[in-house]
């Protein structure tokens, strides 16, 4: 999930790139495969899918089987900025549902979705392992430790001017 | 070789550098020259010292003083005051949690770590991880290379680690070396050694803390593995959150190949074994070790029956043994120090050390590593040095979403395998997270098995209905509609979830739900019989007050009400909620100045 946006094209190149180093390489490459692709994509179509399955030469069942199967891996884009926010137990206790109930107020979206001018989008993590900052959000790869639910607005603010 | 007077210890674990350690270091190294230090005071980046609460931490030897929450700019003060002149910058020696004082000198003095005993984690915070040279020099590859050079019998190996007693930290708690020994004894051309960093206990880092601050240890603990049953490749599987302990694991193998620690022909002995890493893709379940191996198989992590158990058919349906990243990290102290020195520690069956993440309602969050037999209290008040804001313990939470909790009339137990699981819960992989008064343990419940229900990989039955089933019977609890009828229902589920499930995942799920209401069954008919959520938790028992005579009836909470629930005059009465409208949003409180909204 690159800053700068490649064109289609460019990502096409790259997509072609990847699978060329594990071309018949079969099933035990389907994940670092469509681990690189998501990469470059930001979220896995079903035509990039069906490039890997076939490259690989196993079933594009098998690639979906495996996609749906590991949160890692989306079927949807995520938004230019993403707002990630820990629910690890460490965080919970101290509070972090709270402030992931403040970000969807002020963004407007749930967990899970993204803003129709796809800018935003807000997910849950399982555990960054910063533990000692929580509760904890990662925005981007900005991570902010220690928050209270007021200072989420000020943080949103900085994001929607940049 | 250089020689410098000091050296500048900087943290760079996970915890510190999303605090902004790198740009401490980046500082040191602008300021130095400015002060012709450069050739004096070398500046080293290292993994985690443990205290992640106090973070970033940056320790000075030879005086071993330890300086907490620096930020870039307190690097000038150090350099100017400390480096240069030799006075301690003594505002930034105080943990937040305790009252300053003129006296402590370096960390050793400090209660967090007077009650450690650092075996799994000995090079952590001490050694650059990203310098092979640094592992060498603390006796690092010194047991790979006396085994190989030596030739010693791989049976005489695996009756060493039989006998230090060590059990595998990942959980379960098996005994390692017979773990190794049913994989030796199994005939077959290929055999593999996994490493289980998929560290997916929410909580819980000592894995990634051991990957980020001294890789190597687990690079040659693995090496030793698969000379022991007859491997010649190794995985590490590791979670693709962990980005920062995956780069130095990459440069570690890397430098291990460079100088023919691992490849092939080691020491000239004729074995051969490499390392690869796989990246994990969020899947909870995949810390189980036969849904790992078909994750590192490139399928969907579903969980196998076993038997055959992975000793005799494992990863590509060949003999393979998989071992958590601290067990592994314990491998070469055993086998430099003797397995007599390791079995003297600990408790009977329980033998060594254990890391827990301590988190939560607790001022010291960090990485402790303890005897066995340490007690919950000594982590908790001593190590831990307590619950801030003056606020009550109310219990400890241990094994994760597989675990249970432990509650204050329990504080003194030893804690070892068998301890944990007699009051309910389970070592699992080392979270730790405290509460305190404020949390309402329904709830908790409720968000472990809202956990399972996502991380339910949905093979077997029991597993993916029944925590379904289980989560709904808590919402309905937590919501107010809960009945007595419920409480049984769960139990009864409980008990089908663990007789009925294929993997551990499954078998585990209810403990966080029987522990809970083993301990604080009063929490729970608080919540079913009188609906009342004591500790204002659980928002359909919660309800928004305003007290009349704090009210100053000015119309804010009114205003900022999102549904008009709220009526009173201006100046003249005071302001009201209307319950049954209320949709306990919070908005009210938040706008009251003068604190009359209340929670009931």
């Amino acid at each position: 999930m690159g800053k700068t946006k490649l064109t289609p094209e460019e990502m096409s190149e790259k997509l072609d790139v990847i699978i060329a180093s594990h071309k018949g390489e079969g099933q035990k490459a389907i994940m670092s495969t469509l681990q690189e692709a998501q990469g470059v994509y930001g979220y896995l179509p079903l035509p990039v899918q069906k490039k890997v399955a076939f490259a690989l030469g196993v079933s594009v069942a098998e690639v979906y089987g495996v996609v749906s199967f590991y949160s890692f891996f989306t079927l949807k884009p995520k938004g230019d900025t993403v707002f990630n926010v820990c629910l690890g137990t460490a965080c919970y206790v101290k509070g972090s549902q709270l402030l992931l109930e403040k970000i969807e107020e002020n963004i407007g979206v749930s967990t899970g979705e993204v803003t129709t001018d796809g800018k935003f989008s807000i997910s849950a993590c399982r555990c960054v392992g910063a533990c000692g900052l929580a509760p904890v959000i990662l925005v981007n790869d900005d991570v902010y430790g220690r928050l209270t639910p007021d200072e989420i607005p000020g943080i949103i603010a900085k994001y929607k001017e940049a | 070789m250089e020689i410098f007077r000091a050296h500048v210890l900087v943290c760079c674990g996970t915890g510190c550098t999303s605090s902004n350690s790198p740009k401490i270091m980046d500082r040191f190294e602008e300021l130095l020259p400015l002060h012709d230090l450069e050739k004096e005071i070398k500046v080293v980046k290292t993994g985690c010292f443990g205290l992640c609460a106090e973070g970033p931490i940056v320790v000075v030897y030879p005086e071993g003083v330890m300086y907490y929450r620096v930020s870039p700019d307190d690097v000038e003060e150090i350099v100017s005051e400390h480096l240069l002149k030799g006075r301690f910058v003594r505002r930034l020696m105080t943990l937040s949690s305790e009252i300053p004082s003129t006296e402590r000198m370096s960390a050793d003095d400090n209660n967090f770590f007077k009650k450690q005993l650092r075996i799994a984690l000995r090079n952590c915070g001490i050694i650059n991880p990203e310098k092979i040279e640094e592992y060498i020099a603390r006796d690092g590859y010194q047991a790979l290379g006396k085994i190989l050079t030596e030739k010693t019998d791989p049976m005489a190996i695996i009756a060493m680690i039989k006998q230090s007693g060590l059990r595998g930290r990942g959980g379960g708690g098996f005994p390692t070396g017979n773990k190794w020994e049913f994989a030796a004894k199994v005939q077959n051309d290929v055999k593999y050694v996994c490493c289980n960093a998929d560290e997916g206990d929410p909580g819980a880092f000592m894995d990634r803390s051991i990957l980020e601050g001294d890789p190597h240890s687990v690079i040659e603990a693995m090496a030793i593995a698969g000379y022991c049953i007859g491997a010649n490749q190794g995985y590490v599987y590791v979670r693709a959150e962990y980005p920062i302990a995956v780069e130095r694991l990459k440069l570690a193998i890397s430098q291990a190949r460079e100088y023919g620690l691992i490849g092939t022909n080691i020491f000239d002995s004729g074995f051969d074994f490499d390392l690869d890493i796989r990246l994990g893709a969020g899947a909870f379940v995949c810390g189980e070790e036969t849904a790992l191996m078909r994750s590192i198989e490139g399928k969907r992590g579903n969980p196998t029956p076993r038997p055959p158990f992975p000793a005799v058919k494992g990863l590509f349906g060949k003999p393979t043994i998989l071992n958590n990243v601290e067990t592994f990290a314990n491998i070469p102290v055993i086998l430099n120090r003797g397995a007599e020195w390791f079995s003297a520690i600990g408790t009977e069956k329980s033998k060594g050390t254990k890391v827990f993440a301590l988190g939560g309602k607790v001022n010291n969050v960090g990485l402790v590593e303890i005897p066995m037999g340490t007690t919950v209290r000594e982590i908790v008040f001593d190590i831990g040095g307590g619950i801030p804001n003056g606020k009550a313990f109310k219990a400890v939470q241990t094994g994760g979403p597989s675990g249970g909790c432990i509650p204050a009339v329990l504080l003194d137990t030893p804690i070892d395998y068998d301890n944990l699981i007699s009051v309910g819960s389970m070592m699992g992989s080392g979270g730790m997270i405290v509460m305190d008064e404020d949390t309402c343990m329904v709830d908790i419940a409720k968000f472990f098995l809202e956990f399972t229900v996502d991380e339910s990989c949905g093979k077997c039955a029991p597993c993916r209905i029944g925590t379904k089933r289980m989560f709904e019977l808590l919402t309905k609890i937590t919501d107010g509609s809960g009945s007595l009828e419920d409480l049984k229902s769960l139990e009864g589920l409980a008990t089908a979830l663990k007789n009925g499930s294929l993997c551990a995942l499954g078998q585990t799920a209810a403990n966080p739900i029987l522990s809970t209401m083993h301990h604080f069954r009063n929490e729970y008919l608080e919540h079913v019989v009188d609906k009342k959520c004591k500790c204002h938790v659980c928002k359909g028992l919660t309800q928004y007050y305003i007290e009349p005579d704090k009210c100053k009836k000015c119309s804010l909470c009114a205003k900022k009400c999102p549904v008009n629930c709220i009526s009173g005059v201006i100046g003249k009465e005071s302001f009201v909620i209307d319950a049954s409208k209320c949709i306990k949003c919070g908005a009210c409180m938040e706008a009251c100045k003068f604190g009359a909204v209340v929670k009931k």
